[in-house]
């Protein structure tokens, strides 16, 4: 998802998470039926939080009388750690065993946990850590001074005197002692402390420590629940076919063989599919196969990937909205003795989280549960109630594990798909999409299609960079009101990359595919796509000046010593000065993204088949401070994967309306045997927090396009690698 | 009509087509939701468990050809000692991200370590390269197979 939590200003030097260090808002008072209950409020939303009466807030700290601590946020899991480095933001401040806290989901209740920046509940866009990191540790810092008053108080002491250590209050001089259960009932009555003083970096002992994952013993021995998981008493499945072509409507169904299939219920018809319900997914699927299903085209039946390309194309020559511009340089290029100019594309893509889409509702008169695993829980209650026609409190999502996020599950189509199915029934009905349905029904990531100049002086320093940025605009459809004057500012995050250049200018041109199309967030979307551009197009410019990569770039990041410092890391890190064995190449990029620094230099090599291989990613990362340091080597290991599979297979294409990959045998994932050998280095920092989530995924293309340009001279400006261009025999 | 099938050291009657795919009996009629939907097409490992030991994808395969053979699913792979070393390893060595392929990566690498105590980087190429993991966790797995072969035997937990 885009990152919500950075100004626009994109090629300026050193952006920061805005705003958290306004005020955090804080209540404390007694939990219903006993103990201590503190309610959180994030601190920027926009200046409306810091009065009473406002007061939203976005997270919950409960302390019962059995010690037990609940935290209750709207933050989902879908492999990225949440649900343990959220708890640890808790543990650390209120002096409690990380195994004390217990994790509870949030129901959706946008005023309650809504994401102040977007005025809904959502995980995405790496904003967890970053959001909650100062409201988390106040929350449990304030019951801690509260509850050493309150025993100060009950023994009569000084409160300098006490302090508290794993979930107790200790009177030191006497030894005495008192748990926090048995304190919270006096603690609730105390006043909220007007000054809570957080600890001392050098005071953590869980924050910067590698933690446990909370949601690990079940992810191993098959107990972990997912929304396709979900056993409701009495529930049936259905599997469905949606209409293949793009924008088309579902003509006829003759069903007589379906119906015959054992194990068959039902075959239910909507606008622009077809469901079979049956005992299980077995039935379902054959049900589905057995029927004979006629489409009504639609408008774009002929439609194909080179029409969209064209589109693209001549989009990219109309005039277009500027994001940042600075000095003026189209009239600096045109006066500068060097200049040079690439088309850079990228293809649509598919999400394919190994959990395929699902969704599981019962309807009923007076109510309607569903079950999922969603990114976006009040949009998923939303989207029941807009299709029973239910009142929003008479619907309940029960939210699960996610399979897989990556962007996808911040879009409901699917479970506004699994209400029109369960409505036409009185029983629950688990909704699974087939891998097929998974791949052709997706919302891809938008097709870009950048046009990049720049002028070099007589030493080959870039004067003038210029960044046009065509393609669909994800938030003009996901979140309106951000759209604003034909700005999708996640299209154009990061367009100049993390460099200072004099005159800069970053562009827009919005172009949509055809209705029934659809496009959505894709694991760091702007950033991903902006750093392939920048990052290759960079390279071209050192290559046009004769200069080493590494030193080119580091000439260019003046303002930005965070950048430099990851570029020098993974320079002396990788052996960047070191020669390689014949056969292999190396290349490098280096990216701001979601308040972190990442450098990355891929090694590789290129049979005579033109097939590449990546050998050795070399990684280094500055994310300010980290909460979680074994989770952020994980995250930067499975985004440089996820990155690879994109750059090296990745690609959704469209031919006579359809699109043309369906199962992993034609929309290829990486695979262990082709995995490089990763390492993470990470510099230890007091700096805010950045996010971790996507970074990893955005800095690995270009790094393999530019080794790969530094083994065979061949510079490739378009994804995923076209290896019949690298054929040498 | 109807299949006896015997699973996790327990006898299921079946009434279901004779084509139906192992993998929805498990998860749809028994409730063992342990075992994964990723592909339908034995293309992304997912569904694997094992029958008289030996990984089978058991999205491609159909009750009516599994007779009398012995299915284990990801729900008692514990209690085979290569189940539990490689699931304390994926613990130990924090493998996991989504988790959903996971159940199919315990059960290829559980299968490959019961013949193969001491794999080799090709061997595990071999054995797992069949199983697909979008969040990367790859890195990880090699690792902890590895871990998982050299680890001391008190480490292991008895079958029941």
């Amino acid at each position: 998802m885009f990152d919500p939590l950075v100004d626009l200003e994109v090629g300026s030097k050193g952006k920061t998470s805005r705003g958290v260090s306004r005020r955090t808002v804080l209540k404390v008072g007694a939990a219903a039926g006993g103990g201590l209950l503190l309610s959180v409020g994030l601190p920027y939303s926009a200046g409306s939080a810091a009065d009473d009466a406002n007061f939203a807030p976005n997270a919950f700290v409960r302390i019962a009388r059995d010690g037990q601590v609940t935290l209750t946020m709207s933050q989902v899991e879908m492999g990225q750690g949440t649900y343990t480095s959220m708890p640890m933001l808790v543990a650390e401040e209120l002096e409690v065993d990380l195994a004390q806290i217990r994790l509870e989901h949030a129901p959706p209740d946008d005023k309650l946990y809504g994401n102040p920046r977007l005025g809904f509940q959502v995980t995405g866009g790496s904003t967890s850590v970053r959001a909650f990191w100062k409201p988390l540790r106040i929350a449990g810092a304030a019951a801690r001074t509260m509850l050493i008053s309150a025993a100060a108080a009950t023994w009569n002491v000084e409160i300098a005197s006490c302090h508290a250590a794993k979930g107790t209050v200790i009177h030191a001089p006497s030894g005495r002692k008192l748990t926090y259960g048995r304190l919270v009932d006096q603690a609730a009555k105390l006043p909220v402390p007007n000054d809570v003083v957080l600890k001392d970096r050098k005071d953590f002992t869980l924050i910067g420590t590698s933690a446990k994952r909370t949601d690990a013993t079940g992810k191993v021995n098959g107990t972990a629940d997912f929304g396709i998981d979900a056993k409701i008493p009495g529930m049936k499945i259905a599997t469905v076919s949606a209409c293949p072509l793009i924008g088309g409507k579902l003509g006829s169904v003759d069903e007589s063989k379906a119906k015959n299939v054992k194990g068959v219920i039902k075959i239910v018809r909507l606008d622009d599919a077809v469901a079979v319900i049956a005992d299980h997914m077995g039935a379902a699927k054959k049900g589905l196969e057995a029927l004979a299903i006629t489409w009504d085209q639609g408008a774009s039946a002929t439609f194909s990937t080179a029409d969209m390309v064209r589109q693209l194309k001549d989009a990219s020559s109309r005039r277009a909205v500027v994001a940042v511009e600075r000095g003026d340089a189209v009239k600096a290029i045109s006066t500068l003795p060097t200049k040079v100019d690439a088309v850079y594309q990228m293809p649509l893509l598919a999400h394919a989280a190994m959990e395929p889409m699902n969704c599981t509702v019962h309807v009923r008169k007076d109510g309607c549960d569903v079950w999922v695993g969603t990114q976006v829980i009040t949009r998923a209650r939303a989207a029941a109630a807009a299709v029973t026609g239910l009142p929003l409190d008479k619907v309940k999502v029960h939210n699960h594990l996610l399979g897989g996020g990556f962007g996808r599950r911040l879009d409901v189509d699917g479970i506004t798909q699994a209400v029109q199915i369960a409505k036409q029934v009185d029983y629950p009905v688990k909704v699974i999409w087939t891998r097929e349905e998974d791949i052709r029904h997706d919302v891809y990531r938008p097709y870009y299609y950048d046009t990049l100049s720049a002028g070099l002086d007589e030493k080959g320093h870039p004067i003038a960079f210029s960044h046009r940025v065509a393609g669909s605009s994800i938030l003009a459809r996901w979140l309106p009101p951000a759209f604003k004057n034909g700005l999708d500012r996640d299209a154009v995050e990061a367009g100049a990359g993390p460099y200072s250049f004099e005159n800069v200018l970053v562009d827009y041109v919005r172009q949509e595919p055809p209705a029934g199309l659809t496009t959505g967030w894709w694991r760091g979307v702007g950033v991903t796509h902006n750093a392939f551009m920048v990052e290759g197009f960079v390279d071209e410019l050192a290559a046009a000046a004769g200069q080493d990569p590494v030193s080119y770039r580091r000439a260019l990041l003046g303002n930005s010593p965070r950048a430099k410092a990851v570029l020098d890391l993974v320079a002396v890190k990788a052996g960047w000065d070191k020669p390689l064995p014949a056969g292999i190449g190396r290349g490098v990029s280096v990216v701001f993204g979601f308040g972190s620094y990442v450098a990355q230099v891929a090694e590789v090599s290129v049979g005579k088949d033109g097939r590449v291989r990546v050998k050795r990613v070399v990684c280094a990362l500055d994310c300010g401070q980290m909460i979680n340091p074994d989770t952020i080597k994980a995250q930067m290991e499975g985004g440089i994967i996820f990155g690879l599979t994109a750059a090296l297979y990745g690609e959704i294409t469209l031919k006579d309306g359809r699109v043309e990959q369906s199962n992993f045998d034609n929309y290829q994932a990486l695979r262990i045997n082709e995995a490089p050998t990763i390492e993470v280095y990470m510099i230890d920092s007091n700096a805010e927090p950045g996010g971790i989530g996507e970074p990893g995924t955005a800095t690995i293309a270009p790094a393999v396009v530019n080794a790969i340009f530094a083994l065979t001279g061949k510079r490739l400006r378009q994804l995923p690698i076209d290896t019949a261009q690298l054929k040498s025999a | 009509m109807t299949y006896k099938l015997s699973i996790n050291g327990g006898s299921h009657v079946i009434d279901a087509d004779g084509d139906t795919p192992l993998l929805w009996v498990l998860r749809d009629l028994l409730s063992m939701t342990g075992t994964k939907f990723g592909c339908g097409m034995a293309l992304c490992g997912a569904c694997t468990v094992h029958q008289d030991g030996n990984p089978i994808r058991s999205c491609i395969t159909t009750i009516d050809s599994i007779g009398d053979s012995e299915i284990t699913t990801i729900e008692t792979i514990g209690r085979t000692p290569a189940g539990a070393r490689i699931q304390k390893a994926w613990l130990d060595l924090e493998v996991v991200q989504c988790g959903y392929c996971q159940s199919g990566q315990v059960m290829c690498a559980a299968a490959l370590l019961a013949r193969n105590p001491i794999p080799k980087d090709s061997d595990i190429d071999e054995a797992m390269s069949g199983n697909i993991c979008r969040c990367g966790t790859y890195i990880r797995i090699r690792e902890a197979i590895k871990y998982a072969s050299v680890a001391p035997a008190t480490n292991v937990q008895k079958a029941d």
